[in-house]
């Protein structure tokens, strides 16, 4: 007779990484479904373009980096950046930028580093950024929600699938995108104070048309993903409230430059961000007061870019500049272990 | 005029200033480091085996503490030894000095077949660790717990008596292995043996 | 109740599993056919056996001494005989065997003669905690700690708590649960035993809420006492000891520190039992209650098994399938080993038996990478942050991993069992663990080897000197010795020649000359002894110059005759002048004792080196004959009719022929030898010898030359030497040409 001989603890948890992954895709569904209803099918289509793309380039690097590829593949991490990145990005996104994006976030800003766990920074906003930075004009279009006043209707399946793979002219794309409601704020706050009250996209309730349902959507995902304990809500807490705190007190100074701590919490990314992007737990810090510390940090920058950077939208800049601070975060929030007066800090001798 | 002379004043005042400042942290603030040489003794294996080329650890911590010798020649301390002194020293890490022959990487003693041992002595003056007891046409035997495994007795024996063998694993000595890392279930199969 | 629990962060809650072993009360287990006790138990130094193999013991007999401090005996389980004392394996994750005492049972189950301490309140507390020393007890919980050294705390140490842990917080464990289900009374007679002991403030046990029968029989048991029962929410591991510590009191064990020093202590509820076993009724610990479970096992349950049962009998016993089974475990399922052989016995500190099937325990996924997602900073219980040990543990930064407190790590593996990437991460940090362990030996051996040699060098430094400073005063007094003699010597020379004086005026000259030749004849076949000597010396070593030695011992054999044929002549001849020759006085004066006529050291050592001998004689035979020439000399310029001068001129005449033959003969013997080495270093290095040759002719053709020029031409010897410059010149040229053809071979 044979038995294991292995370290105990014997049991184990049935919950694999696998799982864990596939919760992560799970709670952005809602997300994802707000999307297309508000903005057409360019979102989902993105979202499958992309997996496919990321699986692909996953299995590509493995395989030359001779490790197991479907055993690599299987842990769903790749299928998880491709979709944050999909849904990241404009609905009406050509092809070539989501090829793009995925394989310089799956093969240079993860496989290069040492795939899985080993990335310093969040593979999928290393993606963004890339694409933000090299096209700004396709980033930042896109198509007006169709609540959106004087819009009608958003594009059909066919007419997203051409958008998106190139059969369709850019001058037409161009002609029915607009800015995004963070984009137009920024563009007229301060300066052009008609403008900015009449423009279409803010006419929303809370926070710009279509935007602050998107936002709600996530944030519905996000409270399922911490009532699944997938992640604690250290994080997201603390981003909110750098974003909040922070947006409330210039609002409150100068409501007509700034715009309302509500609207910052629920147009753009931020949701997304907060609980979906920022809790990325192999770039994030882990213990209970760095992820404070974290988050908060990404709240603040979130902010401060919105307000005064050059761009409109900021979550991507704040999770990578806070994924850099991360381990140092790390080395001085360590917990206080059983038995220790006062926690250590610092890295070791 | 005066104006150049009051900087040179100035100038000279101050130099005088912080020299003395200077000087006088030098002796108020000074460390008393180990000198390098100890520092570098610390930090090799004692097995005093003389493969360096030097007679004994001290002799060659004192030479790569006087740059006239490289860092990688102790078999013994391995790799670790030369990272090790490579920060201490703030030199690049270079690959051992040895064959690959050369190197054993789990610890060994000297062990003396007692019933071939003449009793001829000339192990014991060679140990460096007066690990080795015994008195002319006597048996010999070692010291476990004080050879060093540095192989010195071994050469001078006339009857080939002295092995180097691995040091006996115990339970006290025995640790757990590093796991194989992503992609190996931990454990391993064992047949279990004396099943009723 | 009112009382706090302080919340332990972190924890679990796997599957408790522990309703499989409680069907039926605790079952007496067989005693084996062969009992194995293994010597060490317990954490701290084994014990040393005590018996012999052919003994026969009883139940209860110490079997093996404890050996030091923390140590504890051992004792038998039961009657029988000892058939071995020797290396078996034993419950260790490293697979090594341990010294053990293989008993035979005898089935008598008999009893040594053992008696209970009646009203133990009236006793020493020292000898109350020997007496649980002695009883061999030690924490029965996991760690096997020797329980008197818990118990026996300094008289300054004030104890407030003193807690029994029954929270047996682990999977599958039952042996606790059952134990104070039915001997709720005897579990807790010990631990009054243990609260007169300490003397705490207050007494609490802990136990986890789901045991209810287990809380009833405890309260039932201590109603009418000041001992507290705590309920505790189920949370795995709230047994361990530091964490009940701090449910229960809110105080936490410093690291590295003990539980005294917060003024707690924590005992196992077997551990109570088994002391009031020990001091009520004067039983050693020798059995214990042990959970047998798993879905392998048929008849899942608590067994009381005697220590040293091998884990087979006590398998078959519970009716374990092995066919189903994929593990063997011993502990519980979340810090049990496995173990590798079933004659593995039961010991002091085994609490369960798990033989879970693949299906109740799969085996473990492959390992994934770490994604940090921190579930295990989660439900660490000791607030580390396990995914950068594991970190650490896995680039073997082993400071780094020391200074986010590994030594903390109670290996309760917690992490391991939420962690989404299946790491082994208990393995990872028992790694480094020993790794650092091996560190701090390695250090410690290399600081002992320093030592050590320093100590050697300054040992043998010693030495020289010593033995340098023994020679430098031997020196000196061999020094003073030799003067003393020298001044010795003068006087007894000074001494001597008045003597010489005064009896030259009585002694007759021929007498004189006479005792001369009679030493010359000793001395001679002296010389002609060693001489044999040598060349039997060399005839033996093979050397080449035996025919010169030869010559030479045939010489001085033919010399020692003749000496001794001088000898009897002058003899003769002395006898007949004896009367006539009275006034030769004057001869004799100059030749004092001392003329070196006689060899210098009779006693020459006998030398390997047939060279030596050679030159000594030539040396010898040369003095010899400038002495009688000497004295031919004198005897001629002062003729004297007593003298046979005729006779001495003969005796000269022959001690210049040896001393010539000798001479030539080492000369021979020093050629041979010179040309011996020649060729020797010539086969060594023949360009190096040409070379030499052909520097010696150039030089020879050289100086001729010189010595040519210098000459006239109508000098007399002008021919001659040209003839030898013109010799010397060719055979420099000669040499030359040799060197270069040896060189160009």
């Amino acid at each position: 007779m044979s038995v294991l001989h292995v370290t105990s603890p014997h049991v184990h948890r049935p919950f694999t990484m696998n799982a864990l992954m596939r919760h992560v895709i799970y709670a952005t569904i809602p997300g994802l479904i707000v999307l297309t209803v508000l903005f057409g099918w360019g979102t989902l289509i993105n979202v499958i373009f992309a997996s496919i793309v990321a699986i692909a380039a996953e299995a590509i690097v493995l395989k030359l980096r001779n490790r197991p590829t479907s055993f690599s593949i299987k842990d769903g991490s790749a299928i998880l950046t491709a979709v944050l990145l999909a849904l990241a990005i404009p609905p009406t996104a050509p092809w070539w930028l989501t090829i793009i994006g995925i394989v310089f976030a799956i093969v240079i800003a993860k496989q290069l580093y040492g795939g899985l766990g080993s990335n310093p920074f969040n593979p999928a906003m290393i993606g963004y950024v890339l694409l933000l930075i090299s096209f700004p004009l396709e980033m930042t279009t896109w198509v007006p929600a169709y609540t959106t006043e004087g819009i009608t209707s958003v594009p059909t399946f066919a007419q997203s699938f051409a958008m998106i793979f190139g059969s369709v002219d850019r001058d037409i794309i161009d002609g029915i995108t607009m800015a995004t409601p963070l984009d137009t704020f920024k563009t007229y706050a301060g300066n052009d104070l008609t403008k900015l009250q009449s423009a279409s996209v803010l006419q929303g309730n809370i926070a710009g048309v279509g935007w602050e349902w998107v936002n709600v959507a996530f944030l519905i995902g996000g409270i399922y993903l911490i009532a699944r304990k997938i992640i604690t809500w250290h994080i997201p807490v603390a981003v909110l409230s750098g974003v909040f705190l922070f947006a409330g007190i210039f609002h409150t100074l100068d409501p007509d430059s700034y715009a309302s701590p509500i609207f910052h919490l629920l147009s753009g990314g931020t949701m997304l961000g907060a609980f979906f992007i920022a809790t990325d737990p192999v770039t994030a810090a882990t213990s209970n007061k760095g992820k404070l510390i974290y988050g908060a940090l990404i709240g603040v920058l979130i902010y401060v870019i919105r307000a005064w950077g050059g761009y409109p939208d900021a979550v991507a800049f704040a999770v990578l500049l806070l994924n850099l601070c991360a381990p140092t975060i790390e080395y001085y929030t360590q917990p206080r272990a059983y038995g220790h007066k006062k926690a250590n800090s610092g890295i070791a001798k | 005029m005066s104006e150049d002379l009051s900087a040179i004043f100035s100038l000279v005042s101050m130099a005088i200033l912080f020299g003395s400042l200077l000087g006088y942290a030098a002796i108020k603030f000074a460390t008393e480091d180990d000198p390098v040489a100890e520092q570098i003794d610390a930090l090799l294996p004692q097995t005093q085996c003389g493969q360096c080329g030097h007679p004994g650890c001290r002799p060659y911590a004192e030479a790569v503490a006087n740059d006239e010798d490289e860092i990688n020649k102790c078999i013994p301390g391995g790799e670790d030894t030369i990272h090790a002194m490579a920060d201490l020293l703030g030199k690049e890490f270079i690959p051992l000095d040895a064959d690959e022959s050369d190197v054993i990487d789990t610890p060994v003693v000297a062990y003396i077949r007692e019933d071939e041992c003449i009793g001829c002595t000339k192990c014991i003056q060679a140990c460096p660790m007066d690990a080795i007891l015994g008195a002319a046409k006597q048996m010999h035997t070692v010291i476990v717990d004080e050879c060093t495994g540095c192989d010195l007795c071994v050469e001078p024996c006339p009857v080939d008596c002295i092995d180097i063998i691995p040091e006996k694993q115990t339970q006290q000595t025995w640790v757990w292995t590093q796991p194989n890392g992503p992609g190996v279930s931990p454990g391993e199969m064992i047949p279990v043996r004396n099943i009723a | 109740m009112s009382r706090r629990i302080w919340d332990i962060p972190g924890g679990i809650h796997p599957a408790e599993n522990k309703q499989q072993s409680l069907q039926s009360g605790i079952i007496a287990a067989n005693i084996p056919t062969e009992l194995i006790i293994p010597i060490q138990q317990h954490i701290g130094a084994p014990g040393k056996p005590c018996v012999e193999v052919g003994d026969n013991v009883l139940k209860g007999q110490v079997i093996a001494g404890a050996n030091g401090f923390v140590s504890v005996p051992t004792h038998a389980p039961t009657s029988g005989e000892v058939t071995a004392i020797e290396s078996r394996p034993v419950q260790h994750p490293s697979q090594i065997d341990g010294l053990c005492i293989v008993i035979k049972t005898d089935g008598d189950d008999q009893w040594v003669n053992h008696s209970a301490i009646n009203d133990y309140q009236s006793q020493e507390r020292s000898y109350i905690i020997d007496a649980i020393r002695q009883a061999g007890i030690a924490g029965m919980g996991g760690a096997g700690f020797p329980s008197a050294i818990k118990l026996g705390i300094r008289p300054d140490t004030k104890i407030e708590q003193l807690l029994l842990n029954s929270a047996e917080c682990e999977p599958y464990i039952t042996a606790d649960d059952s134990l104070i289900q039915e001997r709720a009374d005897e579990v807790i007679a010990g631990l009054k035993i243990m609260q007169w002991l300490v003397q705490p403030q207050e007494t609490l046990i802990g136990i986890e809420d789901n045991k209810p029968n287990a809380i009833a029989a405890l309260k039932q048991a201590t109603a009418d006492s000041n001992i507290e029962v705590v309920v505790v929410p189920t949370k795995y591991p709230s047994g361990g000891e530091k964490q009940l510590i701090y449910l229960l009191t809110g105080k936490e064990v410093a690291s590295g520190g003990l539980p005294s020093d917060v003024g707690v202590i924590c005992q196992n509820t077997g551990t109570a039992y088994a002391i009031n076993r020990a001091i009520h009724y004067g039983e050693p610990l020798i059995s214990r209650i042990t959970t047998v479970t798993g879905d392998a096992i048929t008849n899942k349950g608590n067994y009381e098994v005697l220590l040293g049962t091998p884990v087979s009998t006590l398998l078959s016993q519970a009716d374990a399938k092995f066919d189903k089974t994929s593990r063997l475990i011993m502990g519980g399922p979340m810090m049990g080993f496995s173990i590798h052989n079933a004659a593995v016995p039961i010991v002091k500190v085994t609490n369960c038996l798990l033989a879970p099937t693949k299906k109740e325990i799969p085996e473990p996924d492959a390992e994934q990478a770490c994604i940090r997602c921190g579930s295990c900073t989660q439900v660490c219980p000791a607030g580390l942050l396990p995914q950068q040990l594991y970190w650490f543990s896995k680039s073997n930064e082993l400071e780094k991993a020391q200074h986010f407190n590994l030594a903390d790590c109670i290996e309760c593996g917690a992490c391991s069992f939420v962690c989404p990437s299946n790491i082994p991460l208990v393995q990872y940090y028992r790694f480094s663990k020993g790794q650092i362990r091996k560190q701090e030996a390695e250090t410690k051996k290399a600081d002992q080897a320093r030592e050590r040699f320093e100590f050697r060098q300054a040992r043998l430094e010693k030495e020289d000197r010593e033995k340098e400073e023994k020679r430098k005063a031997r020196a000196e007094a061999a020094a003073k010795k030799q003067a003393a003699k020298k001044a010795a010597t003068a006087e007894n020379t000074a001494a001597s020649e008045s003597g010489s004086t005064v009896s030259a005026g009585t002694e007759s000259t021929g007498n004189t000359a006479t005792t001369k030749l009679k030493s010359t004849w000793a001395s001679a076949t002296k010389r002609w002894k060693d001489a044999e000597k040598a060349l039997k010396v060399a005839e033996k070593n093979g050397n080449d110059h035996i025919d010169a030695l030869q010559k030479k011992v045939g010489q001085l054999k033919a010399k020692a005759d003749n000496a001794k044929s001088l000898y009897d002549e002058a003899k003769l001849a002395n006898a007949e002048n004896a009367d006539s020759s009275s006034s030769t006085s004057n001869l004799t004066t100059p030749i004092t004792p001392e003329q070196p006529i006689t060899p210098q050291q009779p006693a020459t050592p006998p030398t390997n080196d047939p060279m030596q001998v050679l030159k000594q004689a030539s040396a010898d035979d040369f003095n010899t004959w400038k002495a009688a020439q000497q004295k031919v000399q004198e005897a001629e310029a002062t003729p004297s009719d007593g003298v046979d001068i005729e006779l001495l001129r003969k005796v000269e005449a022959e001690a210049k022929e040896k001393s010539v033959a000798s001479k030539t003969a080492m000369k021979e013997a020093r050629a041979k030898e010179k040309e011996a080495m020649q060729a020797k270093k010539a086969v060594e290095d023949p360009t190096k010898q040409l070379k030499l040759d052909a520097a010696i002719t150039r030089t020879k053709a050289k100086k001729a030359l010189k010595a040519l020029e210098s000459l006239g031409e109508d000098h007399a010897s002008y021919g001659a030497l040209k003839t030898a410059y013109e010799k010397a010149h060719t055979a420099a040229e000669n040499a030359e040409l040799a060197l270069k053809a040896a060189e160009e071979a």
